[in-house]
């Protein structure tokens, strides 16, 4: 059952290589994110902790709350793909969706994994899977933006596997049977050396937060968000860096485990502000917005491991961050691309008035902007608030306070640039582009927006449940 | 057993020194070629009665970083016809300094460091840190995509060595990782390498900066 999650992505992606009719093909990536997004509620409907390849596999409680949120984020990006690769009929599309499609199999493998080995390897294949995607476009910027991703990419992946090798020589010393399995070290974690432990968490941390995209190992992001097509930047914004955020809350379980939390959280808390001061300070008066989209990206993964960083409400605060950032970020990259191909340029020199020329896709965009800002009613809002009363409550005012401020440092430096997206009159001069707002194009970022904002007035029961019982897991519950 | 290993470990670390200081494109691919093949040495001399599983995995790794993959450089120098680092961001003088002031610092380090009773007294740790840094400053100091390539070998070549610790420890799976890593990070590299080369007419990354603040 959870091996099937991982093997189906890719048994699709196969097909939608060897298909020969193209539109058939562009249809393969929604069926393979709609059987996929089946399997996961099957999974869920399901209960308990389905586990393969000798406990390897596990969906457990973190599990529980990233994988249906990869899913459904992918099921509705993948809505988009045949009205997107139909707008793009000068591209070749087979590598694209193979690609697509095996990239959604090896996140669902990093987040399955329970052993750190193969963790580290799904992480790899998934980089490759993402070079084609992001080289789609096969022009000197696309080739810049790859190359840059590759190789500080391939880098952060020899730091995390250089971080896992001194996880396991702690384990080593303690004079343990070597086990990469999470499990193994959670349980033996106070047996392990601490200089050698403390090591690696650090390594660990710059090498999984160079795939999350945290400061200053996040030079990757604009260039690669900016140049790859806005489906691929939603996908990569909302889905990869959940993954490796779970990736590095897995390290940070065993730390915890080990009685050095408090080490653990004082990194965070620290990478974290740095990274919200980096994305506040290139953010303003960015000129183009998919740039901006990734700084904004770089903040919020700053917000994530701030509340993890905090611990106790805040930690619940972060995961609940996780879920209605990556929508939140999904709907304004759908948005931003149909911008994008509305009036063939992505900086404020050539666009404005999108509200005028797309309105739905230029009110989608300036919707998204309040909720990735956290204002109300949308999501971020609540998660943003509670991660704040965490500090507050845990006598942290300094953090609280650099905290808002960053905030509205953001807020400001972003708002310059939605607003002179949308507002005012599209140039005379333009050429028309032929783009207007469709369904197709439209209704997956309208979605996502939807849920940003029902999830900002009333979580779900069972995903309330879903997250108290992995913050609890997460800080060293059952 | 470390009478064998030891050796061959400072070996590698003059090499670092070697690839620090050369401007020669060809020299930093074969030095790097050559510091691959005692690494798989060094996997079979970690242990005193021959094995097949170290032989074969110090034998792969012997052939994928000491033939396949600075072939494939060579193939790229080649094809691209370009023979030396001019100009890089850190000269070379100043590099080696650097990489003589993080190998004292990962000797230090690698002291701090309690190690199992197995490794008591080897330079596994310490050559694994000082390669690893090494790799760091060849892939920020230099500006041809080739040379970034060798600086990133010669970090894989770091963290493989830490890998020997845990030789016997880890579960297979990670050693075919370590391999598997190389061989297929540098076909992708090697692919955007043959298409930087045919957008820009030029392996040198510094003319990748189109896209900057």
């Amino acid at each position: 059952m959870s091996l099937a999650l991982v093997l189906v992505p890719l048994v699709v992606a196969l097909a939608a290589g060897l298909l020969p009719w193209e539109r058939a093909r562009h249809l393969m990536v929604p069926l393979g994110g709609a059987l996929h997004l089946g399997l996961v509620i099957a999974a869920l409907a399901a209960g308990g902790e389905p586990s393969a390849l000798g406990g390897w596999i596990v969906l457990d409680k973190l599990g529980r709350i990233v994988l249906p949120l990869v899913s459904g984020l992918y099921f509705v990006c993948s809505l988009y793909v045949p009205a997107y690769l139909g707008l793009r009929r000068d591209r070749p599309s087979r590598i694209f969706c193979a690609a697509l499609l095996a990239f959604l199999g090896m996140m669902t493998l990093i987040i399955l994994s329970h052993h750190l080995g193969l963790m580290w390897v799904a992480l790899e294949a998934n980089t490759l899977a993402t070079a084609p995607l992001l080289y789609f476009n096969r022009n000197p910027r696309s080739l810049e933006a790859t190359w840059k991703y590759l190789l500080i990419g391939a880098v952060g992946i020899a730091l995390a596997l250089l971080g896992s090798f001194f996880l396991a020589y702690a384990g080593l010393h303690a004079g343990q049977a070597s086990s990469l399995l999470v499990e193994d070290l959670v349980r033996d974690a106070p047996l392990l050396s601490k200089p050698w432990l403390h090591t690696a968490f650090v390594v660990l941390l710059v090498g999984y937060g160079t795939k999350m995209g945290l400061a200053p190992m996040h030079t990757w992001k604009p260039d690669a968000y900016g140049e790859a097509p806005g489906l691929v930047g939603a996908l990569l914004a909302g889905g990869l860096t959940s993954c490796a955020f779970l990736a590095l809350l897995r390290f940070y379980q065993i730390c915890a485990a080990a009685g050095d939390g408090a080490f653990a959280r004082e990194l965070m808390v620290a990478i974290g502000l740095l990274s919200m001061a980096v994305a506040g300070v290139f953010m303003a008066r960015q000129r183009d917005y998919k740039r901006m989209l990734a700084y904004s990206s770089v903040e919020h993964m700053g917000i994530l491991v701030i509340g993890i960083g905090l611990g106790g409400l805040a930690a619940f605060g972060a995961l609940l961050h996780l879920v209605v950032n990556a929508l939140t970020k999904g709907a304004m990259f759908l948005a931003a691309a149909n911008i994008h191909r509305a009036y063939d340029s992505k900086t404020i020199d050539g666009v404005s008035g999108a509200l005028r020329r797309v309105p739905a896709s230029g009110a989608i965009f300036l919707a998204g902007f309040f909720a990735a800002t956290g204002s109300p009613p949308f999501g971020p809002f609540i998660s943003e608030i509670t991660i704040l009363r965490g500090a507050i409550e845990g006598g942290r005012y300094g953090i609280a306070a650099a905290f808002l401020v960053l905030l509205f440092v953001v807020f400001v430096g972003m708002g310059g640039t939605v607003l002179a997206v949308v507002q005012g009159e599209p140039r005379k001069d333009l050429a028309d582009t032929g783009f207007h707002d469709r369904l197709g194009t439209y209704g997956p970022p309208l979605v996502l927006l939807a849920a940003v904002l029902v999830l900002g007035v009333w979580v779900p029961p069972a995903m309330d449940g879903a997250l108290r019982d992995a913050t609890h897991f997460l800080e060293g519950g059952p | 057993m470390f009478a064998v290993v030891d050796p061959l470990l400072v070996l590698i670390l003059m090499l670092n020194f070697l690839l620090l200081g050369t401007s020669r494109l060809r020299t930093a691919i074969s030095t790097s070629a050559l510091q691959g093949a005692l690494l798989g040495a060094v996997t079979i001399g970690l242990h005193a009665t021959p094995a097949l599983r170290p032989i074969a995995v110090g034998g792969a790794a012997a052939l994928i970083k000491g033939l396949l993959i600075p072939g494939m450089l060579h193939r790229a120098m080649r094809d691209a016809a370009i023979r030396r680092e001019i100009e890089p961001y850190v000269g070379f003088v100043p590099s080696l300094v650097l990489g003589a002031v993080a190998t004292g610092a990962a000797v230090l380090f690698a002291d701090r460091l309690p190690l199992a009773a197995e490794h008591q007294g080897s330079l596994l740790v310490p050559a694994s840190l000082a390669t690893v840094l090494t790799g760091f400053i060849i892939l920020t100091t230099r500006k041809k995509a080739i040379t970034q390539v060798v600086g990133y070998l010669v970090l894989e070549n770091g963290i493989f060595i830490m890998g020997l610790t845990l030789h016997d420890a880890m579960p297979s799976l990670v050693e075919v990782g370590v391999l598997l890593d190389l061989l297929v990070a540098i076909f992708v590299i090697g692919i955007v390498i043959n298409h930087i080369n045919r957008e820009f007419a030029s392996l040198d990354v510094a003319r990748l900066d189109t896209l900057r603040e």
